[in-house]
């Protein structure tokens, strides 16, 4: 059953949720790393409204992103994952220096990765492309802009493109 | 969506596909796209590489924005021609979609360990297959911001 979070969602808190549909298909595992929890709450409400087994697991920084990618600290439980929503602003360990791990990881770096940031430094996207970030999307200032970019990329990620 | 490019010139979108009937729709599909693009076709791996490099009759050819990439090509190959983009150090940032009818789970493999930015199956059915490049279309050219030369 799905349960909606309140808002704001405190900072700092891993939040995994289940959104079972009458659908049948293989469940798929997102990770969103986010720090702001306005937007991470915005992005579970748009990956939540698409009409697949997601499971999604927020973390807020890039510590604990890693941890849950490689299955350890207190993620050993968890099952690998399919899409990686990745902010570029993010506490001590920033966007470019968790993407540089997972893209160096010989298991970790076929996940697809998006770098979803408010940044608009080109600079910025051009490195992310440069460390072989999959795709970068700039968050619509608009929330419902935001929502519909959200839900094109699990829609992309998830249907379309053919994953490892 | 987003601005995908200052001053808001076509897309410069670079087609390599070694089947003619394949390009051809392929390049409708496009031509009918909301975003405004150029498509590049070129048939052959050493012709995509002579494309990116500028060289013989590609001396004028624009840096693409997109490239949309078939595995199954005689002689160079996909995954070859996908090897020598990541490992440039200029053209490594162009992301490569891979457009291939091969569903084997070790070209999926390959193409994301050789850092293809994503892989799409070609549908054999046509009205598929077309709906499958307008997807490609609808999240490449308006959702994603694509990276500047």
């Amino acid at each position: 059953m799905l349960t909606m979070m309140p808002r704001p969602l405190p900072v700092n808190l891993m939040r995994s949720m289940h959104m079972p549909t009458d659908r049948e298909t293989a469940m798929v595992e997102i990770l969103l790393v986010e720090d702001s929890p306005d937007d991470a709450n915005l992005m579970i409400e748009a990956l939540a409204g698409g009409c697949l087994n997601a499971h999604i697991t927020w973390v807020d920084n890039g510590d604990e992103a890693l941890d849950f990618l490689r299955r350890q600290g207190k993620y050993t439980a968890s099952g690998p994952a399919n899409l990686v929503l990745l902010d570029l602003i993010l506490p001590r360990k920033n966007g470019h220096e968790v993407l540089t791990d997972i893209k160096q990881d010989p298991i970790l770096r076929r996940i697809p990765i998006v770098i979803m940031t408010g940044t608009d430094n080109e600079e910025a996207f051009r490195m992310a492309y440069d460390l072989h970030a999959n795709c970068c999307v700039s968050k619509p200032a608009d929330q419902e802009e935001f929502v519909l970019a959200v839900k094109k990329i699990e829609t992309f990620w998830l249907r379309v493109a053919r994953r490892s | 969506m987003s601005l995908l490019s200052p001053g808001g010139r076509p897309i410069e979108i670079l087609l390599v596909e070694d089947s003619p009937a394949e390009a051809d729709v392929t390049l409708s599909a496009l031509r009918d796209g909301r975003v405004r693009n150029h498509v590049h076709w070129v048939e052959h791996g050493e012709e995509a590489i002579a494309f990116l490099g500028r060289q013989g009759r590609h001396a004028a050819a624009p840096r693409p924005d997109l490239i949309l990439l078939d595995l199954e090509m005689p002689r160079m190959n996909g995954h070859q021609v996908l090897a020598v983009i990541k490992e440039h150090a200029d053209w490594k940032r162009i992301p490569v979609v891979i457009m291939t009818s091969s569903e084997s789970e070790k070209d999926i493999f390959l193409a994301y360990d050789r850092h293809a930015n994503c892989y799409v199956t070609k549908p054999l059915d046509m009205d598929k297959f077309i709906d499958a490049v307008r997807s490609i279309e609808d999240f490449w050219l308006s959702i994603v911001r694509l990276p500047a030369a």
